[in-house]
C-alpha cells in the first residue's frame, strides 16, 4: 500500500536537459517517484515524494532540485520555538527507525 | 549543502556533541581474524539476549542517545579480499538488524559514526555522508585489504551521500542496496540488483507500532501536569464552595475527570498510528482530529453523559485537539510525509489546535465552580 500525503506541496524540480539518464534517481527514492523516458528521468509521482533529498545529493549532473527535509511537525515546532537538539533523542521515534533500514 | 537546510530533524548543536560511550562490544563480538593489515573483530550474525534487552530499553527511551558501537570495520564469517563491503551507521539498533540477516555469509561491514543515530536520520542530517566514509575507508586501510572497489549501502542512507563523488574521491563504487537488511543475502546472490520491492520502503501495523512507546513516554510529563492542575481545581473549588475538605472526593473526581484526557492522548499517540491508512483524508493532524471527535461523542453519549454541559464543551473542544496535536507528532515517524507538507498542515492546524484546547481549558476552569 502507497501513503499519500498532500497534493501538490512538494519542492521536486527536474531539469531534463541536464538528465544524463544515469537512472540512480530511481535507485535511490524510497517513494518511487521517478521513471525512465526515452533515456531520460521523468517525474510520474510528484505528490509522493517526501523530499528526502537522495535523487538530487545522487544526481551528478545536477539536473534535480529538491529542498532537502525531514517531515518531521515535531521537528519543525522545536525550530520555530528555537530550541535545538531536542531531536532524534528520548521524545522522538525517528522516520523508519522501525523499520530494518541497516 | 545541509546547512542550508531549512529545518533539520535532529540538527547537531556544537555543545551536544560530547562524547558518547560505546556499547560493551563483548556480547557481539565472535572473536578476531587476521588480515594483510591487522586484526578485524568478528561479530556474531545472530543477537543475544543482551541484544534483545538492549532493543527493548532503547525503544521505550532508556539509555537510547548512547546505544552506539565503536566504527570501524568489521567481519561476519570468514571474509577474503574478494567478499563483499557493507556499510552502516553506529546506532546498535541499525548494526544489529544487519548483522543478524548475514548468518553463513561471508563479508566485511564498515561501521561509520553517526553517532548513534540510525541510518535514516543519520543521512538526514549529513552524519551518514560522504565525508564521513570516506574519512572511514582511509582509516580502516580499506583500499589495502579488499581488491575490489564497491562499497554497499543501505538504501536509505543515500540522502547523505553523493555516490560520484565518493567514486571521485576513493575509487571506491557505491552500490545502493536493499531498503531492508533482510533482503540482502538475496541481493548479494542476485549480483547485487534489487528487485523493486526490495527499494520500496514499507511502511507496516507493526513498524507502525513499534515507535509509539517512546511517544507514550513522551506523555507521561504532561499527563502528571494535569493531573495536578485538576486535582488542585477540584479542591479549590471544594473549598470555595465551603465544603468540608474530602480528600477522597477530591480524587474520585479528579480521576472520572482525567480519563477522557488519558484516552485522548492514547487515541492520538497509538490508536492513529495504528489505524493510520484507514482514517479517512491524508493530513495528519485531521485523522488525529476525527479520532479524538469519535471518541469525545462516544464518552458524551455513553459513560459521560450526565455531566455538566460545560465539563462536556471541554471534551468536545480539548480532546479532538489534543488527538490532533499527538497525531500531527507522528508525521516524524512516518516513512512518507514531506517537509513542505508538514509546514503547512501546521500552519492550518496549529491555530485551532491552540484555539480550541484553550477555550476547553477555559471551559474546564469553569466548569469547577458553576
Amino acid at each position: 500500500m502507497k501513503y499519500r500525503y498532500l497534493k501538490d506541496v512538494v519542492t521536486l524540480n527536474l531539469d531534463q536537459s541536464k538528465c544524463n539518464g544515469c537512472g540512480l534517481c530511481l535507485e535511490v527514492c524510497p517513494q518511487q517517484v521517478f521513471t525512465i523516458k526515452e533515456g531520460l528521468s521523468s517525474i510520474t509521482d510528484r505528490d509522493a515524494c517526501m523530499e528526502c533529498g537522495a535523487c538530487a545529493r545522487n544526481c551528478a549532473p545536477g539536473a534535480i532540485y529538491v529542498r532537502p527535509g525531514v517531515g518531521c511537525a515535531y521537528a519543525v515546532l522545536m525550530d520555530k520555538l528555537g530550541i535545538k537538539g531536542k531531536c532524534c533523542g528520548d521524545t522522538c521515534g525517528c522516520t523508519l527507525e522501525g523499520t530494518s533500514d541497516y | 549543502m545541509y546547512e542550508s537546510k531549512a529545518v533539520s530533524c535532529c540538527s547537531s548543536s556544537p555543545e551536544q556533541e560530547e562524547e558518547i560511550s560505546y556499547v560493551n562490544c563483548e556480547g557481539f563480538l565472535a572473536g578476531t581474524i587476521e588480515t594483510a593489515i591487522d586484526q578485524v573483530a568478528r561479530v556474531k550474525a545472530e543477537l543475544t539476549a543482551s541484544d534483545k534487552i538492549g532493543s527493548f530499553k532503547a525503544r521505550w527511551g532508556v539509555g537510547r542517545m548512547s546505544y552506539a558501537v565503536a566504527p570501524g570495520l568489521y567481519a561476519v564469517g570468514n571474509p577474503t579480499p574478494e567478499s563483499p563491503v557493507l556499510v552502516s551507521a553506529n546506532y546498535k539498533l541499525s548494526f544489529d538488524s544487519l548483522r543478524k540477516e548475514l548468518g553463513g555469509l561471508d563479508l566485511w561491514i564498515l561501521v561509520i559514526n553517526t553517532k548513534g543515530i540510525n541510518v535514516w536520520c543519520a543521512a538526514g542530517k549529513g552524519t551518514f555522508g560522504t565525508a564521513e566514509i570516506l574519512r572511514m575507508v582511509a582509516e580502516t586501510k580499506l583500499p589495502a585489504l579488499v581488491s575490489h572497489r564497491k562499497l554497499i549501502l543501505p538504501q536509505l542512507g543515500a540522502p547523505g551521500v553523493a555516490a560520484h563523488r565518493v567514486k571521485a574521491e576513493s575509487g571506491f563504487r557505491v552500490i545502493y542496496g536493499p531498503v531492508r537488511a533482510g533482503d540482502l543475502p538475496a541481493f548479494l546472490k542476485n549480483d547485487c540488483k534489487a528487485e523493486p520491492e526490495m527499494r520500496r520502503t514499507t511502511f507496516t501495523f507493526l513498524n507502525r507500532l513499534v515507535l509509539t512507546p517512546v511517544e507514550i513516554v513522551g506523555l507521561l510529563k504532561p499527563l502528571a501536569g494535569l493531573t495536578l492542575a485538576i486535582f488542585l481545581l477540584s479542591s479549590t473549588a471544594l473549598l470555595v464552595g465551603g465544603d468540608q475538605y474530602r480528600l477522597l472526593a477530591v480524587i474520585a473526581q479528579t480521576a472520572q475527570i482525567l480519563v477522557p484526557f488519558i484516552l485522548a492522548a492514547l487515541t492520538g499517540a497509538v490508536l492513529a498510528p495504528a489505524l493510520l491508512p484507514y482514517i479517512p483524508g491524508r493530513a495528519l493532524a485531521w485523522k488525529g482530529w476525527v479520532l479524538g471527535m469519535v471518541l469525545a461523542v462516544i464518552l458524551l453519549v455513553g459513560a459521560y453523559s450526565n455531566t455538566s454541559w460545560l465539563l462536556k464543551s471541554a471534551y468536545l473542544l480539548a480532546l479532538p485537539a489534543i488527538a490532533s496535536f499527538l497525531s500531527l507528532n507522528f508525521t516524524g515517524s512516518t516513512t512518507y510525509t514531506s517537509l513542505s507538507g508538514v509546514v503547512k498542515e501546521m500552519g492550518v492546524a496549529l491555530p485551532v489546535m491552540i484555539i480550541s484546547a484553550s477555550l476547553g481549558a477555559v471551559a474546564l476552569i469553569v466548569s469547577f465552580f458553576i
